[in-house]
């Protein structure tokens, strides 16, 4: 399954190849021209019967993770986040290390030994390093080196009703999305972007934005969702399972209103549930995009996804239906030339 | 079966304090092919016995060996109205090891869920520079609450879902290593003992509750009444954060305890073992009373002979707990040559002050 391989790949930003290769791989028999570009977001062409508006629809491959630091004496490995991660969910958990995905875990001190108090206390970076179970630098330099990308272990996993867990749905999801819309009939030609770096500041969409020179974008994302108790209302930014989440503005961007609408429009049109993406924390490539050159129309839907940004992130099946269904309804009306 | 595969399947498996049934069978099914006779008393200890061979006679010596089955863990305490669950530790249990984590919830069936939380962007500033409150998290199954009742129920217990990780070399790491590495070595321990020949009746006991106080060593020890107890249980081995004087090496064969606890004249015989068989082991210093099993038997009846055996591991009580499987091997050496080494002859001078 798709899904379960872009989740599985080692794609933490700044080192997306695995994820990259997969893509590839993946959409090269469907698109007319592929191409990886200076600093490796790939750009791919599918034309239709139709090329305007120009419209770029665009996922990010990267992912959160952590890089090598340092390796201590006893062949422990100090590190450091890339991307934005809680540091309160590292600790206890199992992570796999560099090319050669050696197995490691984040321990932490017990609990017997703990001094009063120190359990209220949340645990900092300098404080946790990864074991991977050698007893010297050298045993560990055998293996892995200051640099080396490291990933939470995490696998797909289907449960409760009709979910999925897997690490870095933000944003493999969104770049499923977007292999099968390359894969699906589409009457309009399109330009789809898979960028790298979104996770440390925008990286890729600035520089693919440039080359594509887009009049509208579509940003595919996987975000946040909290609909868990305790939440007020008010406060909960998506729901799972209330369909894909159009987003109104985040830090990076004031979303088109009338692309918003038009969108809106073509949900309820064909009775795809939608939801809005209620809130403006967080942002992402569109923010690089809607600015690039002389400025552009952009969009973001996401699919809906609990616990973003660790090794456990959920969402549900049928969100990714309905994204996909509104994708195709949103090209196919775009195409009829009424955008 | 070799001690890594059984290390697997008993880490693997689930027994939290008080929910142990829930693994013994898998106990049983292995130390029956090593024993005389097996049995399972009020509480759940697993009790396997091997006669001794070089005395016929009645009065043979009998040496307790013991080992925890139960893990620590958690129960649930409520199911929400939107299906999520709340739930309550078992044992010692650092709540900051807990979130993000996958779990299995025991019911009916085992049910998948993960260990939530408000998301950091939603907390005040004062939340997120804390940890997160085990009362402010909560278990994700997917499910709505309707799903949810004709399969699980408040009681039911739950576990991180972690399965054995093979670490480099010898090294694994994984949950309940706190002590099902223990009962792995009394199982390497029993099949040593098919090859050498002893004088004394060794009892096997996989304990239950130690999690919570040593209750199932305490009924159990009164029940067998043994001449000898030792408890096998896990030790602190080093890490950055830890003093160097209170923990052990990893890979440096099993700590031997010193202190208020442990008989002194056993404990000497147990280093000359050591010394004479080659095994390396490591001595570890705790002055009061330990908080194993060794301590529950200690007090037993009149008060028995007591002796601790720790396996060095890392990061004790999380869900990925380390240990080096040599030193799981030499400690089932070190306990085969000491028990055979005990006979009605020697045993009174061991124990005499």
């Amino acid at each position: 399954m798709l899904l379960k391989r872009l989740t599985e790949a080692s794609g933490v930003s700044g080192n997306e190849k695995e994820v990259r290769d997969i893509i590839i791989e993946e959409i090269k028999e469907y698109v007319d021209n592929i191409q990886v570009d200076k600093i490796g977001n790939v750009i791919a062409y599918k034309r239709g019967k139709k090329d305007s508006p120009r419209l770029m629809i665009t996922a990010h491959m990267d992912e959160v993770g952590f890089i090598i630091t340092d390796i201590n004496d006893s062949g422990l490995l100090k590190f450091t986040t890339v991307g934005g991660i809680d540091h309160r969910i590292l600790v206890s958990k199992s992570v796999k290390v560099g090319k050669k995905q050696i197995p490691g875990v984040i321990g932490a001190k017990p609990i017997h030994l703990q001094k009063k108090g120190e359990r209220l206390k949340t645990l900092s970076l300098d404080q946790l390093y990864i074991d991977i179970g050698v007893n010297s630098k050298e045993e560990a330099e055998d293996l892995v080196s200051i640099g080396d990308y490291i990933t939470f272990y995490s696998e797909y996993v289907g449960f409760g009703n009709d979910l999925i867990k897997a690490k870095a749905l933000d944003n493999r999801v969104g770049c499923n999305l977007l292999i099968d819309l390359l894969k699906s009939n589409t009457d309009l030609s399109f330009y789809a972007v898979f960028t790298v770096m979104e996770e440390i500041g925008l990286v890729g969409a600035g520089p693919a934005a440039y080359t594509v020179e887009p009049d509208i974008s579509i940003i595919l994302e996987g975000t946040l969702c909290s609909d868990g108790p305790d939440t007020e209302e008010h406060l909960i930014p998506t729901k799972l399972k209330q369909g894909p989440a159009i987003s109104l503005l985040d830090r990076t961007t004031l979303f088109n209103i009338d692309f918003r609408k038009y969108i809106v429009n073509i949900a309820e049109k064909n009775g795809i549930p939608y939801q809005f993406r209620k809130t403006s924390f967080g942002g992402n490539d569109s923010g690089k995009i809607h600015q690039a050159k002389s400025g552009s129309t952009t969009a973001t839907i996401s699919v809906p996804c609990r616990y973003i940004h660790s090794p456990i992130s959920v969402m549900a099946k049928e969100d990714y239906k309905n994204t996909c269904k509104l994708l195709k309804s949103i090209l196919s009306e775009i195409e009829k030339g009424d955008f | 079966m070799n001690s890594k595969e059984f290390l697997e399947i008993l880490s693997n498996s689930s027994g939290v304090s008080g929910y142990e049934y829930r693994i013994k069978d898998k106990i049983i099914s292995e130390f029956n092919k090593y024993s005389d006779e097996i049995k399972t008393d009020n509480l759940g200890n697993v009790i396997a016995v091997k006669k001794g061979n070089l005395n016929k006679n009645k009065d043979r010596i009998k040496i307790m060996l013991a080992a925890h089955m139960d893990e620590i863990g958690l129960v649930i305490t409520a199911i929400e109205e939107d299906g999520f669950l709340r739930f309550a530790t078992i044992g010692g249990i650092d709540p900051r090891t807990l979130l993000g984590q996958e779990v299995l919830v025991h019911g009916k069936k085992d049910l998948f869920g993960i260990i939530g939380a408000k998301p950091p962007h939603l907390q005040e500033e004062s939340e997120r520079n804390n940890p997160v409150k085990l009362e402010d998290m909560y278990i994700d199954l997917g499910l709505k609450k309707e799903d949810i009742l004709d399969l699980i129920k408040i009681g039911d217990s739950i576990t991180i879902k972690r399965n054995l990780i093979k670490l480099q070399g010898n090294r694994v790491a994984g949950k309940a290593l706190d002590d099902r590495a223990g009962i792995v070595t009394l199982y390497e321990c029993i099949k040593k003992l098919h090859k050498l020949n002893h004088y004394s009746d060794i009892y096997f006991v996989s304990t239950v509750q130690e999690e919570v106080g040593c209750r199932g060593a305490t009924t159990s020890a009164y029940s067998i009444n043994p001449d000898i107890g030792i408890a096998i249980d896990v030790g602190f081995a080093s890490t950055p954060e830890l003093p160097k004087e209170d923990t052990l090496n990893m890979g440096k064969g099993p700590g031997i305890t010193l202190g208020g606890n442990i008989h002194p004249g056993l404990r000497k015989k147990l280093v000359e073992i050591g010394k004479e068989y080659n095994i390396p082991f490591q001595l570890e210093v705790e002055p009061g009373p330990t908080g194993t099993d060794a301590r529950a038997i200690q007090i037993t009846r009149q008060g028995i002979p007591t002796l601790c055996i720790s396996i060095p591991l890392r990061y004790m009580h999380t869900s990925v707990e380390v240990i080096d499987l040599k030193d799981i091997e030499n400690t089932a050496k070190l306990l085969a040559f000491f028990v055979t080494s005990i006979s009605n002859e020697n045993l009174e001078g061991l124990l005499c002050y």
